[in-house]
């Protein structure tokens, strides 16, 4: 890539904002289903729909991550939610038009999407 | 099956780090006298071995041990072949896995090449994750476009993740302007 210089520049934009990022024990950790059933149903625009939404709202206690075949394909695209002391919530077939939603209600109000979880779905 | 060359390479760079390699070389290219696109994933993985490989390609042959199907090389083989184009897989038990399709590039059959930024940025937080690093190399035109994420990590320095949002956000902003499109 020729723009390093640009590259950069996130480093500084990131270095302002790397005290915040530390300590807080109260970190969420979003993992997307990323194997080939996950991606055949269209789980790289929900990771981005994702990234996009956490960076928005910068966000510095979300964690996002990817995982190989969680094991139920045909709910795919699979997102798991998981917060320290609380059950893991499971959203199935999830769309990059649901993102907003679980983002704001979910991760920043804390406050489960009931209709989306698998619970809802079976 | 899956719709965009872009989602077979993320899927295919995928089997890579699953094979615990830590260089993962993708090429793409594009050659218009020859009518053919290229994708090529080259890992330093744990391989396979030769009967394994035989039928590797079959629907039904996986190492994953809940479920008997494995879909991601079959899948990628019928894109390439109802192109008009070709695959082929070399590996050795111990050094690496090579896959190449070949798609017809201005046949109607060919699936698009897709979001190439969107993948790349995928697979960047992934290698992060996985401690592996990964190099794109995309020729068109007499165009290249060239990325590596060792060169990533080398302007941004240990303390920024690769795995952060707004790093990945502004990386895939950043792709987005410099990369060739083929669509």
């Amino acid at each position: 890539m020729k723009s390093l210089e640009e590259l950069k520049a996130i480093k500084e934009k990131m270095k302002s904002q790397v005290n915040i990022r530390e300590g807080g024990d109260d970190k969420i950790r979003v993992v997307v289903g990323m194997a080939t059933c996950g991606i055949a149903a269209g789980a790289r625009p929900v990771l981005a729909a994702f990234l996009e939404e956490i960076s928005k709202r910068n966000l510095k206690n979300v964690i996002v991550a990817q995982t190989g075949c969680i094991g139920v394909c045909r709910l795919e695209p699979i997102v798991e939610v998981t917060e320290k002391g609380k059950d893991k919530v499971t959203y199935v077939k999830v769309s990059p038009e649901m993102v907003p939603r679980i983002v704001a209600e979910h991760l920043v109000n804390r406050q489960v999407v009931s209709e989306y979880t698998i619970g809802a779905a079976e | 099956m899956l719709r965009e060359i872009s989602l077979h390479m993320l899927d295919l760079a995928q089997n890579s780090l699953s094979a615990g390699a830590a260089n993962i070389a993708v090429f793409l290219w594009a050659d218009r006298k020859a009518d053919t696109l290229t994708l090529r994933i080259k890992d330093d993985g744990c391989g396979m071995d030769e009967e394994f490989l035989e039928r590797v390609t079959d629907p039904f042959t996986t190492t994953r041990k809940t479920r008997k199907t494995g879909l991601g090389l079959p899948f990628v083989r019928l894109s390439a072949e109802l192109s008009g184009g070709s695959f082929k897989i070399a590996s050795k038990k111990g050094a690496g896995t090579e896959v190449t399709a070949v798609f017809g590039l201005s046949s109607i059959d060919r699936m698009p090449v897709g979001d190439l930024a969107e993948s790349l940025v995928t697979l960047t937080s992934q290698c992060d994750a996985a401690g592996a690093e990964l190099t794109f190399s995309l020729k068109a035109d007499g165009k290249s476009f060239d990325y590596s994420t060792s060169e990533v990590r080398r302007v941004l320095g240990p303390d920024i993740s690769l795995q952060d949002a707004g790093v990945l956000q502004c990386l895939k902003e950043l792709i987005r302007k410099e990369i060739l499109v083929l669509d």
